[in-house]
This record gives C-alpha cells, sequence and structure tokens, in this order.
C-alpha cells in the first residue's frame, strides 16, 4: 500500500481517487500509518484507508477470504459513472505493480475520451499507436500493427 | 465528501449500501453464498459505506460519494503484513 501512496501525485494527475480496504479497524490503520507507513512515505497514507471488519465488502466484491478471514489482493479500477472497468486479484504474498494499474487507467481514460472510437492494443502506453476499430480494420490489423508493439 | 465520526469504543463498521434492514434475505443470500458470481467488468460497482481513517481523522467514506471521478479500490490482506 505505500507503493501506491508513493505513487498517489501520479493517480491525482489523473483525476484518481485511491480508498484501500483491509478488515483492519481503523485504530489499526491510524497506527500503521503512523509507526511504519509514514517512514516508507513522506508524510505518510494521502487517502482513506477503509475497514471492512467482517469482510461485508469485501464478500460483495468477491474477494473475501472466508477461511482466513481477510480480503485477498483484490484492485478495482472504476469509472466516473460508478462501472467496474476492470479488476486484478492475487493471493496475498503477490504484491501489486502499481505502474500496470496507471497504465491501465491511462488507457481507460483514452477510450472513454474517444466515446469507444480508438482502442489500446497489447501493451500500449500513452504515446503508442491505438486502433480504430471499423469495417476497414477487419483482417487488416496485421498491416497497421505488429506483436513486437506490445513488448517495447 | 467524507464526514468525519467519533469514534466510541465499538468497533466502527460499514457495509454496503441498501441492505441490511432485511434479515430474510441474508438468509436466503447465505444459503447460494457458494454461488456468488464474481462481480463483472462493465457493470456498476456495488455501492458500500466504510469507515476510514484519512489525514489523520476518522471519517465515513461512501463510495458513491466519488461518482464523477475515477476510483482504484484496492483490497489487502492486513496491516502490518509484509508485502
Amino acid at each position: 500500500m505505500s507503493a501506491v501512496a508513493a505513487k498517489y501525485p501520479e493517480f491525482q494527475k489523473l483525476g484518481v481517487e485511491v480508498l484501500s480496504m483491509s478488515v483492519d479497524s481503523v485504530f489499526v490503520h491510524k497506527m500503521w500509518n503512523e509507526k511504519e507507513l509514514s517512514k516508507m512515505v513522506d508524510g505518510g497514507i494521502p487517502y482513506a484507508m477503509c475497514s471492512d471488519g467482517g469482510g461485508k465488502v469485501g464478500t460483495i466484491y468477491g474477494i473475501y477470504d472466508e477461511d482466513a478471514g481477510v480480503e485477498t489482493r483484490g484492485r478495482f479500477i472504476i469509472d466516473p459513472d460508478g462501472v467496474v472497468q476492470g479488476y486484478e486479484v492475487l493471493t496475498p504474498p503477490v504484491g501489486r505493480n502499481v505502474s500496470e494499474t496507471i497504465r491501465q487507467i491511462q488507457a481507460f481514460q483514452l477510450v472513454r475520451e474517444s466515446k469507444g472510437g480508438e482502442a489500446t492494443p497489447s501493451g500500449w502506453k500513452p504515446g503508442k499507436m491505438t486502433l480504430k476499430p471499423g469495417p476497414d480494420l477487419v483482417g487488416k490489423v496485421w498491416e497497421v500493427w505488429k506483436t513486437d508493439n506490445a513488448f517495447e | 465528501m467524507p464526514d468525519e465520526f467519533k469514534p466510541g469504543c465499538a468497533r466502527p463498521t460499514g457495509g454496503p449500501v441498501g441492505s441490511g434492514s432485511v434479515p430474510e434475505k441474508v438468509i436466503e443470500q447465505k444459503s447460494q453464498k457458494e454461488e456468488r458470481p464474481m462481480i463483472k467488468v462493465g457493470k456498476k460497482a456495488p455501492d458500500f459505506t466504510a469507515p476510514a481513517f484519512h489525514n489523520g481523522k476518522f471519517v465515513n467514506v461512501k463510495l458513491s460519494d466519488y461518482l464523477g471521478k475515477w476510483v482504484v479500490l484496492c483490497f489487502y490482506p492486513g496491516d502490518f503484513t509484509f508485502v
């Protein structure tokens, strides 16, 4: 969660609000921020650290592990209409890639601004070519986009 | 934006918005729990309220208060865990 905090200015620039959530109480959140996270990120955690005691919210999002009594690592990208555009769920020992979350948001924002007129192919990053789906592109993607484009 | 609240001795909790006062439904849900489908992309994110710690204050967060903005919602296993 400190990695997300370190990138918070970038999220803000993109007009994104961050919410974190675990089953810990708000009192424990305060202590974790004070005792540890504020030593990893200047000023501590800048976003709201939500508490989901009992896992009720995690349950409706499908990421609450009832056996362990904790949330798994679920990350949801929600657009300005409140629609889920993407999610990723990992088991606890593997952390997220925050840069990939930012890349996905940039891609979803581009698609939204183009009102669906543009699509971002595999490995797209800001500045790279997009595809404009339409009758003329059917069967012709190979002419304009190479698999190498996904990996640079 | 989130309202501040004064914590008492009870541990504050939140939950889904629009549920809570229908116990019959809860029982019904429980028997179906194993088949609960994963939420779907392209569909509305379930609204919720949750107590939160934010910038030194205890506040109540409601997801729908953020309509008009992009939101990244990150669940994680627990405070003071290692990853």
